[in-house]
């Protein structure tokens, strides 16, 4: 029987994501025994056409051209999975959609008139079906092999949607924000790094995006409360997932805020 | 059973070596992120040695107490529960080969000895057995019994209680009431730190009595022991009134007081993650990407979490404030029907450990205040 055919594609994004991939070690090998990695070019020059069984998708739409190259692949593609902030929640160049575009092209580029660029920075959702989302800046490299073997089991990839906390204490580390007084993204995002930064005695700053039901105005409240301004609370929802839907709202309201308080 | 020592600082160190020496695994109380967790300690030296914790809801301090206490603060950040039921527990694994399926060995249950455990994680322990060996558990929980069966207990009785206490409410502290091996209190007697010490079990009869230099009390320090503990329960941080309680809560089902806790609840679950009695789990099955090697994991879980209920293509709890009322009902009352006692000790973590500082003790009381169950809007139950 013939592997089911596997393709990475990148658009607006940093690589890194789709380099786990190939960062996998020795799962690498199990991975190749079953799929078949047609068209992976950052791993293979051989590329075989499509259509594919699975397809990955990395980076965010950012040009007309992306805005159409989307819709060709996912005619060619079975499933469709999106991986990483920038493809799931347009990325740190999402922060473009609240700035003007033309004025960096104009500040950046000595012939602005060559680029061809969109306004806005979105995720793939907002252009074609997506059928599962790995979130995360960067994805965390055994997620993605757990949503390989999901696949090529049929069955339903084991990556939750609860909060960070639920991993930190299930790691023991005591929280950051009720030890320490830090500021900590973690109760209204999606675990899957690990909670990583608390155990650093760091706060989260949100990688993984929103998690299933967040409650940004009481956790907002609750870092007002350690001192934190509408500003700084601007720069916080506005990261990695600024234009995850529950980030940006948040990140607007405080905007207004700090401009109605003259921050 | 128990006969009364009375030693300095030394003989708390000596009795933390027999133990060691016994072949436990000996867990104390350790500074760690700027919180005391529990972990392996080697001496009496990696003890928090004068600090101590200031609780409220929602925030926690450590400081230098300027003494030599050795115990002079309260619960840890993370429970014991840690141990005996690990965040994660492999169920079984095994794998599949040309001449069959095979599974790999089960560990041995680890040895412990749990060196300064409060009375309420004592009494936590004690709802968790009942838990456990009632018809509710799981064969699977074999690996708790069997480890929980062979971890000596060294109680530590509160002659200070946190912020956040309120173990007199749950009759559960401040003074172990059983289910220990040693107890300690800690007092402070004519300018020194004297540790009262006695056996609770045939076990810990042995240890004392194989160790040297162990004085016996003096009457004064029996009656000084006596009244740091009465004045310990007369100084709880909180108060919890459980009089008719299991009605209250489950008559109040549409109490509007739930919505007000949606509004205020990040459903981060860090209550039940920290509760010493939550023992709410899932179950990751795992194959590996060949199909040879299986896993099943057993991971803590929590009634806050929307996969804790999906059910039939939807999760039965969407809204935050009928999470929390399942979590809060569950603990102060169909806990009750299930076990035949109440499901928290009164030790004061969620209140503690809730980034945003909802207090269990709290929201009890606001539904009492508002009490519908003689409202129409209170009949329906639980809906
Ligand atoms: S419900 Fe709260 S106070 Fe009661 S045992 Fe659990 S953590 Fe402690
Ligand atoms: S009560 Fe507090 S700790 Fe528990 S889920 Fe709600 S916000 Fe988190």
């Amino acid at each position: 029987m013939a592997l089911p055919k596997l393709a990475v594609y990148k658009f607006a994004s940093c690589d890194g994501c789709q380099l786990s991939l190939l960062d996998v070690e020795d799962h690498l090998l199990d991975i190749a025994s079953v799929v078949h990695i047609a068209n992976f070019p950052e791993a293979s020059r051989e590329v075989v056409e499509g259509p594919y069984d699975l397809t990955l998708v990395e980076g965010s739409i950012t040009t007309p051209h992306d805005a159409e190259r989307i819709h060709e692949i996912r005619r060619q593609s079975k499933y469709l999975v999106t991986i990483g902030a920038c493809a799931t929640a347009g990325g740190i160049q999402a922060l473009r959609n609240w700035k003007d575009t033309d004025l960096f092209a104009s500040t950046v580029y000595a012939h602005p008139e060559y680029l061809d660029t969109l306004h806005t920075s979105t995720p793939i959702k907002n252009h074609v079906e997506v059928n599962f989302e790995l979130r995360g800046c960067p994805i965390d490299k055994m997620a993605l092999v757990e949503v390989v073997a999901a696949f090529v089991q049929g069955r339903r990839p084991n990556i939750p949607e609860y909060s960070v906390c639920v991993e930190c204490k299930r790691k023991g580390t005591p929280c950051v924000m009720v030890s320490q007084g830090t500021p900590c993204l973690g109760p209204v995002t999606q675990a899957g790094c690990g909670a990583l930064c608390p155990s650093y005695n760091r706060g989260c700053y949100g990688c993984f995006g929103p998690m299933e039901s967040p409650n940004t105005d009481m956790l907002a409240a609750a870092w007002q409360r350690l001192g934190v301004s509408h500003r700084e609370l601007v720069d916080a929802f506005r990261g990695f997932n600024a234009y995850a839907e529950p980030f940006r709202i948040a990140s607007d309201h405080h905007e207004a805020l700090a401009v109605a308080q003259g921050e | 059973m128990s006969e009364m020592y009375v030693s300095g600082q030394s003989g708390i160190g000596r009795l933390i070596q027999a133990l060691a020496e016994s072949g436990h695994r000996v867990i104390g109380p350790v500074v760690r992120n700027e919180a005391l967790v529990y972990d392996e300690i080697d001496g009496v030296e990696d003890l928090p040695k004068g600090w101590t914790d200031l609780q409220e809801p929602g925030r926690y301090r450590l400081e230098q107490r300027g003494d030599e206490k050795l115990f002079g603060y309260v619960v840890g950040s993370a429970s014991w529960k840690q141990f005996l039921n690990p965040p994660e527990t492999v169920l079984w694994s095994g794998t599949v080969s040309p001449d069959g399926f095979m599974t790999d060995p089960a560990p041995e249950p680890p040895k412990y000895a749990f060196f300064g455990v409060r009375p309420c994680e004592v009494a936590a322990m004690g709802v968790l057995d009942t838990v456990y060996g009632s018809d509710n558990g799981t064969p699977s929980m074999g690996m708790r019994t069997a480890t929980r069966e062979q971890t000596f207990i060294v109680a530590v009785n509160c002659v200070e209680p946190g912020g956040n206490c309120f173990c007199v409410s749950m009759d559960t502290g401040p003074a172990v009431k059983g289910g220990y091996d040693i107890a300690i209190t800690e007092i402070v007697h004519n300018g020194n730190m004297r540790y009262l010490i006695e056996g609770g079990s045939k076990a810990g009869a042995k240890v004392l009595e194989g160790m040297v230099n162990l004085e016996e009390p003096t009457e004064a320090e029996l009656e000084a022991r006596d009244s740091s503990l009465a004045e310990a329960a007369a100084n709880m941080g909180r108060t919890l009134d459980i009089e008719d309680l299991p009605e209250l809560l489950k008559g109040n089902a549409r109490n509007p007081r739930w919505d007000s806790i949606a509004e205020r609840c990040l459903a981060c679950a860090n209550c039940t993650m920290v509760c010493p009695t939550c023992f709410c789990n899932t179950v990751d099955d795992n194959l590996s990407l060949d199909g040879t090697q299986a896993t099943r994991t057993r991971k803590w879980d929590s009634c806050f979490t929307l996969g804790f209920s999906y059910m039939h293509g939807r999760p039965m709890r969407e809204g935050v404030g009928a999470r929390y009322r399942q979590w809060i009902t569950h603990k102060l009352a169909t806990w009750v029907d299930q076990f035949d006692e109440m499901g928290c000790v009164g030790c004061g973590r969620c209140i503690t450990w809730c980034p945003v500082g909802i207090d269990i003790t709290h929201e009890a009381a606001a539904i009492r205040r508002a009490d519908l169950r003689d409202t129409p809007i209170g009949i329906g139950g639980f809906a």
